[in-house]
């Protein structure tokens, strides 16, 4: 077995693909067997050494966030810097953050699954696993930010004791259902996803708690071509449900935002500008993973500089758009006339917190510009780095909306100015170690590239048909 | 001493049940099961066992092999018409449940608007209908590919066990009319099958 990992990963590159023509998605030709080694040795072998550092960080930020969780729960929202007349501040900033996060996975699942983009094969587990994990961070925060997570029961429609029921013309109840909705539709997708691999580690099985397991969320299945033509009927029309689901639902949190009467947040362009932003900071977190962990696991010939290549140029087409959409917010605070709409925009970019715009702008703006270079977008250490600049500033972006709209408003009598305490910084702070630690015991238990997408993809696979 | 004759008491009580069950559940046939080794040998091997005649038959491959459903006579999978129904009753009963609340439950005038202002309601709508078509995709996919099995006669064979990583098979089973063990193991290898295996399954009586 060793021998042909290292065959897999020694063999000379053979670049470009002899049937299309076209570069070769996968280098050095493993053959179906080498990809079902490549990738399931990842489950199967001791984790390398970088993954229990990675795991103990990851749990120590997560135990971090227990502690945060448990005081907020103790004391109350009095600990977090968050006041009239910014009552939204960083819980607020987060969800939308996370929740922004997840949808990249969902495109190159889904969107690019229905434009029959071959190259998603490498990289969409990954990234639906990825959209799981940041979709249940981001549900954390709208919870906990009420401050008394025991009653958000309130926020279903269920009989209750006060005889009352949600208020369905509030865009938060939408954001209620669009969020939990997307989970559920993202998991349903990745778990059909996930069967023929979870076959293939049953079948692979050594211990008897492996093949029990993976035998039971495999279901049975049988590799078998009157399952396979359900199977994939149904995966193509699950990519169907969850492309209008994922613009939906960053639509729906803009609405949050755009639906309200606050400068700022009033807007028309909210719903396409943020489901651009969101993309755009969830390719950059698929990217700051994928270069991790595609060293870490060994797993260069199927996750290419190829890969990273259209990534990145996802990454500036994104990011353009979002620069577009800074420009004409710029621009309707002009044209409109609006005082307040004027003023809105001068404070962000002059005002208080003008260092988090520009902290914005050169992440957002500026770093994704370099991805006009051929070289840029192959060079590892390059990408690594502008797809942190690319999180930073999208989390900024998020910040500049919250909280300085709200903490100017029409009234300046009402005006004040917000800072965090450590407590939002904790929280923040432990919620990328719940998100890491899930995304570690991923990487551990479960394929992290999709085996069967990518031996379909393989030239062999293709033949003459 | 004492252990002993426990153990050996408790040996003449399974002992009996042992044998009965022995004699009841008895091998019968399940089928063939040929491998091939390429995609594209199996898709001209299917393209031959479905000329040939067989009907309870199928293919097994570790992707989904392009144009096999043509080489096996498939017909276009109805799972579509299960997200179409449940994702329209998954939005028909969002908008149901808006409507009931707003008009019947909880009737409360929000901004001078109508109890049922439906153009707010819609992308709650929206949301159900695809948590619904989502939900007729799994249990549509689910239902036809017969799944969860726990238990198939092929699970024995173990070579079928690189299904999933690199091998591909053709399975025909032994309730077909046209099945005949050596005829059609010679019937197989004549396709190009690089190795033809009986396989059996349990049947309690």
């Amino acid at each position: 077995m060793a021998q042909a990992v290292r065959e897999v990963t020694v063999e000379a590159v053979s670049d470009i693909d002899p049937i299309q023509g076209r570069p070769a998605l996968i280098t050095g030709t493993p053959g179906f067997h080498g990809v079902t080694e490549a990738v399931a040795r990842a489950v199967e072998w001791k984790p390398p050494a970088g993954w229990y550092i990675a795991f103990a960080i990851s749990c120590t930020l997560l135990f971090l966030f227990l502690v945060s969780m448990a005081w907020l729960f103790w004391e109350g929202v009095g600990i977090w810097g968050n006041n009239v007349p910014v009552a939204w501040a960083w819980p607020i900033t987060n969800f939308v953050f996370w929740v922004g996060i997840g949808h990249a996975g969902t495109l190159i699942s889904a969107i690019l699954f229905l434009f029959r983009q071959r190259w998603r094969t490498s990289i969409n587990r990954a990234a639906e696993a990825m959209t799981i994990f940041a979709v249940l961070c981001a549900l954390i925060f709208p919870a906990i930010h009420t401050g008394r997570p025991w009653l958000a029961y309130w926020m279903l429609p269920v009989p209750n004791q006060m005889g009352m029921w949600p208020q369905f013309r509030s865009p938060l109840m939408w954001d209620v259902f669009a969020v939990s909705i997307y989970l559920t539709v993202s998991v349903l997708f990745w778990y059909v996803g996930l069967i023929p691999d979870l076959a293939t580690l049953r079948d692979r099985a050594k211990t008897r708690v492996r093949q029990i397991v993976y035998g039971i969320l495999a279901l049975g299945w049988r590799s078998s071509h009157r399952q396979w033509l359900h199977y994939e009927r149904a995966y193509l029309l699950l990519a169907g449900l969850a492309t209008p689901l994922v613009l939906s639902v960053h639509s729906v949190v803009s609405f949050d935002f755009a639906v309200s009467k606050l400068p700022g947040w009033h807007s028309t362009i909210f719903p396409p500008y943020f489901v651009a932003g969101a993309i755009f900071s969830g390719m950059a977190m698929v990217v700051t993973l994928m270069v991790v962990c595609r060293v870490a696991f060994k797993l260069e010939h199927l996750i290419t500089i190829l890969h990273f290549d259209r990534m990145a140029k996802l990454i500036l087409l994104t990011g353009s758009m979002v620069a577009y959409a800074y420009a004409v917010e710029c621009f309707v605070a002009w044209y409109s006339g609006n005082a307040f709409e004027k003023f809105a925009f001068l404070n962000r970019a002059l005002g208080p917190y003008a260092w988090a715009y520009w902290v914005m702008i050169v992440g957002n703006v500026l770093a994704p510009q370099l991805f006009w270079f051929k070289r840029a977008r192959t060079s590892i250490a390059i990408l690594f780095v502008v797809s942190i600049l690319v999180n930073v500033g999208m989390w900024f972006e998020r910040f500049v909306i919250v909280v300085t709209s709200l903490h100017r408003d029409f009234l300046p009598s009402s005006w004040g100015y917000f800072s965090p305490t450590v407590w939002d910084v904790t929280t923040l702070m432990g919620s990328f170690g719940l998100f890491f630690t899930l995304f570690c015991l991923f990487v551990r238990y479960l394929p992290m590239v999709a085996m069967a997408e990518v031996k379909g993809v393989l030239p062999e696979a293709r033949g003459d048909g | 001493m004492a252990n002993a004759t426990g153990k050996q008491r408790l040996r003449s009580l399974k002992e009996p049940l042992v044998k009965m069950t022995e004699q009841r559940s008895q091998t019968h046939v399940f089928g063939l099961l040929a491998e091939f080794d390429a995609p594209e040998q199996l898709r001209d091997a299917c393209r031959g066992v479905r000329e040939a005649g067989y009907t309870c038959w199928d293919a097994h491959s570790p992707f989904p092999v392009h144009g096999l459903e043509r080489a096996m006579g498939l017909k276009r999978s109805p799972v579509p018409w299960f997200v179409l129904i449940l994702g329209l009753s998954g939005a028909a009963a969002g908008m149901l449940l808006q409507w009931w609340v707003s008009e019947v439950a909880y009737p409360l005038v929000v901004s001078g608007k109508p109890f049922f202002s439906w153009p707010a309601f819609v992308p709650i709508m929206f949301e159900c209908g695809v948590l619904g078509g989502a939900l007729g995709a799994l249990f549509g996919f689910l239902a036809l590919a017969g799944l969860p099995k726990p238990y198939h006669a092929l699970f024995h064979s173990k070579r079928f066990e690189r299904v999933t990583d690199d091998k591909f098979f053709i399975s025909i089973e032994a309730r077909d009319a046209q099945f005949h063990q050596q005829e059609t193991e010679r019937f197989l290898k004549g396709l190009g099958a690089s190795h033809v295996e009986l396989v059996e399954t349990y049947s309690v009586l």
